[in-house]
Formats: C-alpha cells, sequence, structure tokens
C-alpha cells in the first residue's frame, strides 16, 4: 500500500472553492484525507511548502501526430511532455494519417495511450470524414466509445448547414462540437493576421473577421440546435464579445484560448521567426487584451494548448513555407501565469476544473477531496526557467517560447495516485 | 556600415546619404572606357535568385564585376521548394564556399532576415515577397537627387498596387527618411488599410494629387490581381490610375514620372508618357549599378574608386 504525505501544500482546488495551505494524504488510487495532523503512519513525506497543489491540468487541445507522422511526435513523447506540463488528461485531435473519424483509429490512439500510461488520453473524432466538411462521421457509434469532443481542427467545418446538423446531431450523445473558426474565402493564403504589421512585413493578411463570421455563425446555429459549440484557440476580441453575448442568452457555448495567444501579438513577427507562425495568428494588443479580459471573466472558460510539434526541416524554412503551430505542453503553466499576472487559481480553473467539465471528465479536475482519483499536479509558482535550457520531452524543437523565462515550474505529477512526474522529471 | 541590408527602415538618414555620395563617385566609373575599380578584388558576391529578374540580377552582377570581385550566379526558376534543396542547406552550402556577399532575391517576404540568421556573409535583399526592395529605392532615391536639390518637402505619389508592392514599401519607407511627402494612390483594396501609419498620406483620386506633385511613381499593376477582386478591370484601372497623354499635362513641368519596371505599356502607363524625357526610367536602370557598388563597398569595405580606405 502506497500512502504520500503531500505537507504544508497550498491546495488550489477551484471545483471545491478550496485555496489555503493544507496537507494531503493519497493512498493507492485516491485522496485519503486532507487537513493538518493527518496519520503519518507508513506514508513517504513530501515536502510542498511554499508549492502549490492542485489537480492534474486537462487539456482540451493537443497534437500527438500518431498515426502518421510519428517524426513529429507520438503518443508516448507526446503522453511525457503533457505528464512534465502538469496534466493527467488530454484532448488528442483528429487531424492524424489516417485522420481519427473511426472507431479503428481512435482505439488505437487509447492503446497507445494505455500502454504509455502518463496521461489519460481522450482522443478527439472528426466531425466530418476525412475532414473533407462534408459527410458526418459516426457520432453516435463514436460517442459510445467515449469520445467526448468532435472537431475538424485545422480545418473549419464551411458549410452552414453541415455545421446545423453536426450539432444538431451531436445533442443526442452530448458531446462538445468544437469548431476551428476560419472563413475559408477571407483567409485563402495567409500568413499572418491583417494589420499594421501584415502591411510593414509583407505579409498576406488574414483579418481578424474572418474568425468572427463563423463564430457568429456558429453562435447563431448553437442556438437554433440547442447543441453544444465549443470555439477553440479564440484569437480575435470579436469573437470574445461574440461569445460573451452568446453565455449571455443561455447558449450551451465554452471556448478556450492558447497560452501563446495570451502572450504574442502580430508586432512579434517582426524578426519572421518560424516558431511564431501559428494558426490562427497572434493578433493586436487589443485583441490579446480582450483575451486576458476573456479568461478573468470566464467568457473563455478553459486555456488550452494547441501543442503543436513539427519536425525541425517544416520550421527551418521560409516564412510563408513554415508549418504553423507551437508546441505548448510543457511551457504552458508558466506562459499562463506571466499572461495572467501570476493568478494561481484562475489559471488552475481554466486548466483544469473548466476543461475538465467541458468534456464530461468526472475523475479530473477535481475536486481533491477524501475518496476522489489522485490525479495531481504540484508546482512552484515563482521558480523562473529559461524555455529551451533543457531539453523538451516532446520531439517539438518549435516552441514560440524559446529563450524566454517563464515563472511556474511542474514538480510532481500525479495520476491515479502513481507519480508520473517525481521533482521535475519523467517517471516512465 | 551595416552588416546586412534587409529593409530600408534599418538606414538613417546619414546612412542613405553617404550610399547615394559613395554612389555619385562610382556613376562616374561606368563612363570610363575602362569601367573597373579593384575595390573588392579577391572577394566573392553570390547572386542567389530565386525569382527569375534578369535586370536586378544583371544590374548586382555589373556592379560586383566593376569592383573586381568574383560573382557567381546561383539561379532556381521555381520556388526552393520545388528545387529540392531547401534555403537553409543553400545558405550552408554558400557559406562553406566563403561568400562574403549573398545577395538574394525570392518570392518569400523575410527570406533575407532568415537566410542572415544562417550565414556569416552580409545578405543583401534584392527584394522579398511582398516585404522590400531596399536597393531599388537607393537608387530612385539617387535618380531623384540627380534632378532635385534636397529631399526636404519634395512631394511624391506612388501609384498602383501598393499592398502588393516591395518597391512601395521600400520607397516610402526612404523617401519619407529623407524629409519627402509620400503619398500612396491607388483603389482602397490595393492600399494596406494601416499604410497611413507608415508616416505617408492616402488617396483614391490621382487627378487631385497630380498637380502637386515633384514625382509621381508608378508601380507595375499585375493582371492576376484583376481574378482576385482586388479591381474590377484592367480598363477600369488604367481609367482611374493610368497616367495616359492627358494626365501627364496636369503634373508640373519639372515633375519626374518613374517606374521600377518592367512597365505594362497602356494600363499604368501610356507608351508615349514612358518615352518623354521627364521619364527617368532609363536613369533608374543606369543609376541601379553605381548604387549597388556604393553598397557593396560600403558593406564589405574595400578601397575606394580613387584607391582610398573605406572609412
Amino acid at each position: 500500500m502506497a500512502r504520500f504525505l503531500f505537507r504544508g501544500a497550498r491546495l488550489v482546488d477551484p471545483a471545491s472553492g478550496h485555496d489555503a495551505v493544507t496537507d494531503v494524504l493519497v493512498e493507492d488510487e485516491t485522496v485519503e484525507a486532507i487537513g493538518h495532523d493527518l496519520d503519518r503512519r507508513g506514508t513517504e513525506l513530501i515536502d510542498a511548502e511554499g508549492l502549490v497543489l492542485a489537480p492534474g491540468f486537462v487539456d482540451l487541445h493537443t497534437h500527438l501526430r500518431e498515426p502518421g507522422r510519428e517524426d513529429a511526435e507520438t503518443v508516448e513523447t507526446g503522453s511525457r511532455a503533457a505528464a512534465l506540463g502538469g496534466y493527467t488528461a488530454l484532448c488528442a485531435m483528429p487531424n492524424t494519417d489516417p485522420v481519427a473519424d473511426t472507431a479503428a483509429v481512435i482505439l488505437e490512439v487509447q492503446n497507445l495511450a494505455d500502454k504509455t500510461g502518463l496521461v489519460d488520453v481522450h482522443p478527439a473524432a472528426a466531425i466530418t470524414r476525412g475532414l473533407e466538411g462534408e459527410r458526418m462521421t459516426e457520432i453516435g457509434e463514436l460517442a459510445e466509445l467515449g469520445v467526448r469532443l468532435f472537431t475538424d481542427d485545422h480545418e473549419c467545418v464551411q458549410s452552414a448547414q453541415v455545421m446545423r446538423m453536426a450539432l444538431e446531431y451531436a445533442r443526442a450523445y452530448d458531446v462538445v462540437i468544437a469548431q476551428h473558426a476560419q472563413e475559408a474565402t477571407l483567409s485563402e493564403g495567409w500568413q499572418m493576421h491583417e494589420g499594421y504589421w501584415s502591411a510593414t512585413l509583407g505579409l498576406r493578411g488574414v483579418p481578424a473577421e474572418a474568425e468572427a463570421v463563423v463564430v457568429a455563425r456558429d453562435i447563431l446555429l448553437a442556438g437554433r440546435t440547442r447543441g453544444r459549440l465549443h470555439v477553440t484557440h479564440t484569437s480575435a476580441g470579436l469573437s470574445v464579445l461574440l461569445i460573451r453575448q452568446a453565455r449571455g442568452r443561455g447558449l450551451r457555448v465554452t471556448a478556450d484560448v492558447t497560452p501563446h495567444h495570451l502572450t504574442f501579438i502580430d508586432q512579434d513577427l517582426q524578426g519572421y521567426d518560424t516558431n511564431l507562425r501559428v494558426n490562427p495568428p497572434f493578433r493586436s494588443a487589443e485583441d490579446r487584451e480582450s483575451l486576458r479580459e476573456g479568461v478573468r471573466d470566464g467568457t473563455l472558460d478553459a486555456v488550452a494548448t494547441d501543442h503543436a510539434p513539427h519536425g525541425v526541416e517544416d520550421k527551418e524554412v521560409e516564412f510563408d513555407q513554415a508549418r504553423p503551430g507551437t508546441t505548448g505542453l510543457e511551457t504552458a503553466l508558466g506562459a499562463a501565469l506571466g499572461a495572467l499576472d501570476g493568478d494561481v487559481g484562475l489559471a488552475v480553473a481554466r486548466m483544469s476544473a473548466e476543461p475538465a467539465r467541458i468534456l464530461g471528465l468526472d475523475e479530473h479536475g477535481g475536486p481533491v477531496a477524501p475518496g476522489r482519483p489522485a490525479n495531481l499536479t504540484v508546482f512552484d509558482p515563482t521558480a523562473s526557467w529559461a524555455v529551451g535550457e533543457r531539453p523538451f520531452a516532446s520531439k517539438g524543437r518549435n516552441s514560440a517560447f524559446l529563450g524566454r523565462t517563464l515563472r511556474g515550474r511542474i514538480l510532481h505529477t500525479m495520476l491515479r495516485g502513481r507519480f508520473t512526474v517525481r521533482d521535475g522529471e519523467a517517471t516512465g | 556600415m551595416i552588416k546586412h541590408l534587409l529593409s530600408v527602415t534599418q538606414l538613417s538618414p546619414e546612412d542613405i546619404t553617404r550610399v547615394l555620395d559613395t554612389a555619385d563617385s562610382f556613376r562616374e566609373v561606368g563612363t570610363r572606357v575602362i569601367k573597373k575599380v579593384p575595390a573588392l578584388r579577391g572577394r566573392t558576391v553570390v547572386n542567389l535568385f530565386y525569382e527569375n529578374s534578369t535586370r536586378t540580377r544583371i544590374s548586382f552582377e555589373i556592379a560586383a564585376k566593376r569592383l573586381s570581385a568574383d560573382v557567381i550566379n546561383f539561379s532556381t526558376g521555381g520556388s526552393s521548394v520545388a528545387k529540392g534543396e531547401s534555403l537553409k542547406d543553400t545558405a550552408l552550402t554558400l557559406e562553406a564556399m566563403g561568400a562574403d556577399a549573398i545577395v538574394i532575391r525570392h518570392p518569400s517576404s523575410g527570406s533575407p532576415t532568415t537566410l542572415s540568421r544562417w550565414v556569416g556573409a552580409s545578405v543583401i535583399n534584392a527584394g522579398d515577397g511582398t516585404h522590400e526592395h531596399p536597393t531599388q529605392a537607393l537608387l530612385d532615391l539617387f535618380t531623384i537627387r540627380e534632378h532635385f536639390p534636397a529631399f526636404e518637402g519634395l512631394r511624391v505619389a506612388i501609384v498602383g498596387d501598393v499592398l502588393h508592392s516591395r518597391v512601395a514599401r521600400s520607397n516610402a519607407h526612404g523617401l519619407s527618411r529623407m524629409g519627402a511627402e509620400v503619398t500612396l494612390v491607388g483603389p482602397p483594396t490595393l492600399i494596406p488599410p494601416d499604410a497611413g501609419a507608415w508616416g505617408v498620406e492616402v488617396s483614391h483620386d490621382l487627378d487631385d494629387v497630380l498637380p502637386k506633385l515633384d514625382v509621381c511613381y508608378l508601380l507595375r499593376v499585375q493582371r492576376e490581381r484583376q481574378r482576385q477582386q482586388y479591381f474590377p478591370s484592367v480598363r477600369e484601372y488604367a481609367r482611374l490610375f493610368g497616367l495616359d497623354r492627358r494626365r501627364v499635362e496636369a503634373l508640373p513641368d519639372e515633375a519626374l514620372v518613374m517606374h521600377p519596371g518592367p512597365m505594362n505599356r497602356g494600363v499604368e502607363i501610356a507608351s508615349e508618357v514612358a518615352d518623354l524625357p521627364r521619364a527617368v526610367i532609363t536613369d533608374q536602370v543606369t543609376n541601379g549599378i553605381a548604387v549597388r557598388m556604393a553598397l557593396l563597398y560600403l558593406m564589405l569595405g574595400g578601397t575606394g574608386p580613387s584607391g582610398q580606405e573605406v572609412a
């Protein structure tokens, strides 16, 4: 029987509203007790003074690249990166090769994840077969398999009719339809956000409206169908306004934003750094402020990484030929804390409790309470580290944060009572 | 002097004046029977051209040869992707071969900046995508200076497809840096919405602007922009923004007509206008050599036209 006592931790648990220094006793797979003066007999003491203990993070948006691009990432390397980032669960994106649009691919990813055992992987499935935007996948069968979220990321479902049908059909299974909002004709050949900097750098711009028109349309369709819409990696202030208004009308609309969109703006592309080429693009300083405000007031429920590892040969190229995306699992906490003025409670809510709620994952996101699965992370919210100073566990080297100093470092991650990360090192 | 020339925005007014002054003395070299000085003897200049541009490549080639540098032309018709070797591998190859300067023309904006991170050689941007074409702006400034005593207060219109024009960007930056008053003229779809932040004026009415100009600078308009819905027809474009015989008469007597070439005669410029004495388009070409000589000389160091060392 394994017993661990985390001593003197600041337990930040948005699901129960707990935020105070306490001890947490874990026995086997579950949290056994919380409080002071707990029975220490037979326990291994873990000093957590000055550290935060929180429910393990849940990522709504991870590209594990397997099957198909195992050179860029595998379920195993991505899982390890996730654990090192404090994650105990993640939602793997379906734009693999083959596309995760059938039970077979979903089961393959799940099997690979179970074998690795470092993080609970919940594969998302495509909304349409082959991400072609035309024919719905077998949403019912996939939902029965446990798929909670459907998305055609990095394609946007362009047809209003297909989107309407998906939202309506999926309602029967209470699953989420997540959209990468980007209108195709406004975004043809885009290289960055349209504005002063796209004009000056000579890079083809995509206006914020390319995202917002799809968000507006999808919100209208969610209202019509009473389906569950999720707007992923929101980048534009206009989208935040639309989502806030939809929520005010009681629609079932949720949204996430990435740590990098909370950090960078279009101006940062001045050096044509391909690690800063992401999809959707970094937008204006005003957009970034709207995103931060959206995170603070809850319009943006979750902070999700859009972890997108790429091979070096796909990034060490001309700017317009670089594949869009940055890695994110290992930098998410520090980046989020940096963008949110070090507000630990807010970061934990947006990275753990809220995404777990959106995915309907009962085991994750807290509450941290006796009898609950011990899915936890322990971090030092003030420790600084330079990104790149030690190798990434992800195969991707393409971090937008390379060379930056982040504050907030994961020390331990625990999945059902077993350390997946201990003292900053992955255990498997 | 700067190590790489990637954008006109790197240059101070003093830098620009120094390049133009140096070009003045090199221009004389081009009039000699033996058009060659030993300034860059033993140095290697590579012309790395990912886009066909015979005129710019030849201009750089002549400039380097007149400075006695060894010149290697490395051209590829299509994109680097089509060619198979990455820009990085090509850069490392040129580096290993001991290039002192790499002159790069590339369809992707920012590739000279990217290249400069990979090589020790000086990188000169000879046109990158829709970003900049700094040597074009410098030769245009040189040409304007031949006709006007100062840039301060000079009124210049840049007319046409500013959105897709690297020449427009470099000239807008260069001219406003030197104190000229720049107006960008074209349909709203071809002027970036935020262009005013470059410190220039924007107009959609050429006829309104013409009578006040010292220089009317016309940009090449590509016919494919019509297909992309930037304007309804070439006919309408020519009618509203083409410099024809009637419009040229609205210009003040001393005003110059300029064009970076190659021209679409009958679209942005009428054939008879292109052949007027005030159209200094061939002077621009001639001056390109002297300006590029000056740049190579200043950036690579060496001995000057009369044998003096670079300061």
